[in-house]
């Protein structure tokens, strides 16, 4: 049989066109393999070949949403691999996004089998695991080599067409669906053994977990913004000028509460951004890009509405965990709640 | 974070670039922003009328908060 022919999908960080600055960059292809797809050859041996590597940048991904499928969707087309691979993007947001939703497109619109991975909080596992096989991975680039080790094998399957077993048997993210098995045991008995286990306080595997829904239902709207305390938080990681409690750039350790007081339009000379994973240019140079007081405090002004929150609240987004941001919020809300603030404005970068 | 602070019973407008994730996080309203780098911004307008931007994407997160949504809501207008 003939080598599988492969496609690589990788953003502008891994494929060395450069890091947040080059983030807006359109999709480009490349003959071979570049950057982790040395990686993956390597574990290809001799079975597959990275044929080409197409290079996006993230932002440019996530902002173009559909415009960059197509135009990867057609790079993919000129290229007819055997097989697609996309990152791994370990806990990048934006990248897993992208690896995810290309392909789930290509596998979806061109039928060639797709496959990326990514860490397990990485949005892009949520968005898309019903769709494709997605293989864990660490939270970031130190588990490039463990993240190959995963992906290769199961790509190859997908490539050469052979079934897949069960999530937990090839390693990729449950996708939600249920296949029909002879047990040797028929349920009632198997159910027994589950209940002594549980008795005995052994451990024991439920054959059916039970989905998580983690919704909150929408909270009743304003009656009247003209009397209404509006308060802002961000994930955008914008601080007071030198970032006085030093809010981490990414996995941020902990939030921050500032004044407003005073402040009619932030500037470079009064606030920055403290979140790394995006171009900070923009925001440092004008913080309202991601805090809009200046807007809020004319409406504060004109009457439109009651107040503008006398502080804001504040942590990065970047690759901090979704237990910290949780826990951030719940604590920010109660405070927000205990203030006397009516409605929330938060911005994400 | 979103809906954490929704917990508390408070209304919470979410501005944000990538609404797939925003949706998949639970976000019950929604307000579109233009680039991730500057959601309410566009340093390739003038200052003039990158504030009058603003004040649009501002001035719909309040809209949002004033409109009753029973299930995730993306307002676009």
């Amino acid at each position: 049989m003939s080598k599988i022919r492969v496609l690589h999908y990788i953003n502008q960080f891994f494929g060395g066109i450069g890091g947040e600055e080059k983030a807006d960059i359109a999709p480009s292809l490349r003959e071979g393999k570049v950057g982790p797809g040395m990686a993956i050859q390597g574990a290809f041996r001799n079975e597959a070949e990275i044929v080409a590597t197409i290079i996006c940048g993230d932002s440019y991904f996530n902002e173009n949403l559909e415009k960059a499928q197509e135009e990867i969707l057609q790079m993919v087309r000129e290229i007819s691999p055997d097989l697609f691979i996309a990152g791994p993007a370990f806990n990048a947001g934006r990248y897993g996004v992208a690896c995810a939703t290309i392909a789930a497109a290509v596998k979806e619109e061109l039928g060639i089998p797709a496959i990326t991975a990514m860490y397990e909080e990485n949005p892009g596992v949520d968005l898309f695991r019903k769709q494709l096989e997605i293989v864990p991975t660490t939270n970031s680039a130190a588990g490039m080599r463990n993240a190959v080790k995963g992906l290769v094998p199961l790509a190859l399957k997908l490539a050469r067409g052979e079934e897949l077993l069960g999530p937990e048997e090839e390693g990729y993210f449950p996708k939600g669906i249920r296949v029909n098995y002879f047990a040797e045991k028929r349920g009632s008995e198997r159910a027994v053994d589950m209940l002594l286990k549980k008795i005995k306080g052994e451990e024991f595997k439920t054959e059916f977990p039970m989905p998580v829904f983690d919704r909150v239902d929408p909270a009743a709207p304003l009656t009247d913004l003209k009397s209404a305390t509006i308060a802002l938080v961000t994930s955008g990681g914008i601080v007071p000028k030198g970032n006085p409690d030093r809010i981490e750039a990414s996995n941020a350790s902990k939030y921050g509460a500032y004044s407003l007081e005073g402040f009619v339009d932030l500037t470079e000379d009064t606030h920055e951004t403290a979140h790394g994973g995006y171009d900070p240019v923009y925001a440092n140079r004008d913080a309202d890009r991601v805090l809009p007081v200046d807007v809020l405090r004319k409406m504060e002004a004109n009457g439109e509405i009651g107040k503008l929150h006398e502080m804001f609240y504040t942590t990065v987004g970047n690759g901090t965990a979704v237990a910290s941001a949780k826990a951030y919020a719940a604590d920010i809300g109660q405070k927000l709640l205990a203030a006397g603030v009516d409605a929330v404005i938060l911005t994400s970068t | 974070m979103v809906k954490e602070i929704e917990r508390t019973g408070l209304p919470v407008v979410h501005m944000c670039t990538v609404v797939p994730i925003s949706l998949t996080v639970g976000a019950n309203r929604i307000v579109p922003t233009v680039a991730i780098p500057y959601p309410l911004g566009n340093p390739a307008l003038e200052e003039k009328e990158e504030k009058i931007l603003r004040e649009r994407l501002v001035r719909r997160a309040l809209n949002a908060l004033t409109e009753p949504v029973d299930s995730q809501t993306v307002f676009e207008k």
